[in-house]
């Protein structure tokens, strides 16, 4: 039985009078990768800032290994922070850095020369502790201040969006150093981005928030096949967001045709929200016993790994395809989706749930 | 080529300028104090730097400007902290509030500082009203700490300022994460990195200090002859000015080895930050 580490109850923080977080609950399980993922301003950085002391929250606590920490101040917490950039102490070269928490915590020489060099060698900047910070690429950075997190032995590592700042090459092998160094070291992540293909690479469980509310926990499986809303879906790779209607449990109808699907228990003649991933949507010859929906395919672009094409149903509807084969623009065209690849949601009831904007901002904080 | 000989002609009017208003000059200073009346060579000016009176008026300044600087420190820091830590859009008004008095003529500002300490000065005329003691500081060295505070305050305070403004927030963060009290985070990270803010405005107020004439003369009612009123006197008052350029030599070395000390420990771009 693994434990909580982590446990926000009842979190509510404002800033300016506006509404940041609104009563946040959360659990975070011991040695866990847990990854906080939204676009700028749904209080993924806010949440991170209150668990590592630097923001108070106005309602709610902050419980830390069984003890409320949520008015300790930040050097007194048992967690260390990776910060997005610009964090490391321009005035000191790499193993100065290093060492500032262990020299704060009075620790010999000897027990520091050794952390040194183990992290350097943990993040493979071997040899440079006597290098200049100035001197160092953003990704050598911000190994750096991961290393002089570590040393700290910290119970927990929050992570705010460290590899925001790098290239996209730089950015994909940093994420499998993260994994790597979090199997090392066995401690638990919890990890801010806004980039979508970074939480499904590395977390065990994603927390999808947007407007200060969480919109789904759930592994990055669940998360991607399963999601609970709309917001989720779009938020997590592109989708096919279509009205439908329940007819009776495992048959639901969308543009006045009936598919299978693997859902029951939303009642009979039902609105839903259905969420179709485009790799999901077969196109088939218009003539084939599988087509359900007929159309004609409109665009095609190349995006490398597959084509990404829409396709224009008789009712007038666009649908998303990717695929590997590709369909001209002008074909006409069946489609058909296979029954566990339809995704219904309930429409959204209460006024928080309706407020919900699927808008896919990835601006960053 | 076509843009070093453009940049050659952008920059004629500078050379021009900095060869006929500072380096010939210079020459001169250096002509005259290495000369004698007969136009001979002599190091009798420059020794003549040495002899008690000059050296007690160097002296006099030293402490004096030194003094100022260390007030400046202390009084520039915290503002110059305050201001880094408010996060209001106001702050950059508030700074300009303060360098405000620098738009205005130094020599006019030394006579307001006379108009209010004068024995019969508003301030006295205040204290009298409430029936408090009078201050007599005017034509004190208290005085003359005061004109140079006041008069060279602003360049403290600004080069500070932009030290401190540089400093990011997480960086700060990041040493309260690792364990640092809110003094530790002064001591170890805020204060290291504004040594090179502290180090231009030190620069900017020691050395007009040290070499001020008016500020001395006015709010010291030519009681006290600091280095840069025996210069002046022997050049306007006994027209020596093989004395004078004697002695400003001496003085212009003295501050090029305090500038050399100094630059160790300034960032390069921190004085074209100012404004």
């Amino acid at each position: 039985m693994e434990n909580k580490l982590v446990d926000l109850v009842h979190i509510t923080k404002y800033f300016d009078n506006e509404l940041i977080l609104d009563d946040l609950n959360l659990s975070i399980k011991e040695n866990s990768f847990v990854t906080l993922l939204g676009p700028s301003g749904c209080g993924k950085t806010t949440t991170l800032r209150i668990l590592g002391g630097f923001l108070t929250p106005d309602k709610g606590q902050v419980f830390f290994d069984g003890k409320d920490i949520t008015n300790l101040p930040p050097e007194k917490r048992q967690l260390n922070t990776v910060f997005q950039k610009y964090a490391l102490f321009p005035h000191m070269n790499v193993a100065d850095n290093i060492a500032f928490g262990l020299k704060i915590k009075k620790k010999s020489k000897e027990y520091i020369d050794d952390k040194i060099k183990y992290a350097l060698k943990l993040v493979n900047l071997e040899g440079y502790e006597k290098r200049d910070i100035d001197a160092l690429s953003g990704g050598q950075q911000q190994r750096i201040a991961i290393a002089r997190a570590i040393v700290n032995e910290p119970k927990l590592l929050l992570l705010d969006e460290p590899l925001g700042a790098l290239d996209l090459k730089l950015r994909q092998e940093m994420q499998y150093e993260l994994i790597r160094l979090k199997n090392e070291l066995g401690i638990t992540f919890i990890y801010v981005t806004h980039d979508q293909e970074e939480a499904l690479t590395m977390s065990d469980t994603i927390i999808v928030m947007n407007q200060g509310y969480i919109q789904q926990m759930g592994t990055p499986e669940q998360i991607y096949n399963e999601p609970e809303n709309a917001f989720v879906a779009t938020f997590i790779g592109d989708s096919n967001i279509v009205d439908g209607k329940m007819i009776e449990d495992y048959v639901v109808e969308i543009s006045g045709k009936k598919f299978k699907c693997i859902d029951a228990g939303f009642g009979s003649n039902k609105a839903v929200d259905i969420v179709i991933r485009p790799e999901d949507v077969e196109i088939v010859p218009p003539n084939s016993d599988k087509a359900i929906l007929h159309g004609r395919m409109t665009h095609v672009i190349f995006k490398g790994e597959m084509y990404e094409m829409l396709c224009v149903t008789d009712d007038g509807k666009e649908w998303l395809v990717h695929s590997t084969i590709l369909h001209e623009p002008g074909k006409e065209v069946g489609v058909y989706v296979e029954p566990f690849n339809i995704q219904i949601m309930n429409k959204p009831t209460s006024d928080d749930e309706a407020a919900i904007d699927p808008i896919e901002d990835e601006a960053e904080d | 080529m076509n843009s070093k000989l453009r940049n050659q002609l952008v920059a004629t009017p500078y050379t021009i300028w900095m060869i006929g208003f500072i380096i010939i000059p210079l020459l001169f200073v250096v002509y005259y104090g290495l000369t004698n009346d007969a136009n001979l060579f002599t190091l009798d000016n420059v020794i003549s730097f040495f002899n008690p009176i000059h050296l007690k008026s160097f002296v006099q300044a030293f402490k004096l400007a030194f003094i100022s600087t260390l007030i400046c420190i202390i009084l520039a820091y915290p503002i110059a902290l305050i201001f880094r830590n408010s996060k209001t859009k106001k702050t950059s008004f508030v700074v300009y509030i303060f360098i405000l008095p620098m738009w205005m003529n130094g020599l006019l500002r030394i006579y307001a500082w006379l108009t209010l300490i004068e024995k019969r000065g508003v301030i006295n005329i205040i204290l009298t009203a409430l029936r408090l003691p009078n201050i007599n500081i005017v034509n004190t060295e208290t005085a003359i700490i005061l004109g140079m505070v006041y008069d060279f305050l602003p360049f403290m305070i600004l080069p500070l300022y932009n030290a401190l403004i540089k400093i990011n927030d997480d960086t700060l963060n990041g040493a309260r994460d690792l364990g640092a009290n809110e003094l530790q985070v002064f001591t170890r990270v805020i204060f290291p990195l504004s040594i090179p803010g502290m180090v231009s405005g030190i620069t900017m107020v020691f050395i007009p200090s040290l070499t001020t004439v008016a500020i001395s003369y006015m709010l010291g009612g030519g009681l006290f002859l600091l280095i840069g009123n025996v210069i002046e006197q022997e050049f306007l008052t006994t027209s020596n000015w093989h004395l004078g350029s004697g002695l400003s030599l001496v003085l212009i070395i003295f501050i090029f080895i305090v500038m050399g000390i100094t630059n160790k420990f300034t960032d390069k771009d921190e004085e074209s930050n100012l404004i």
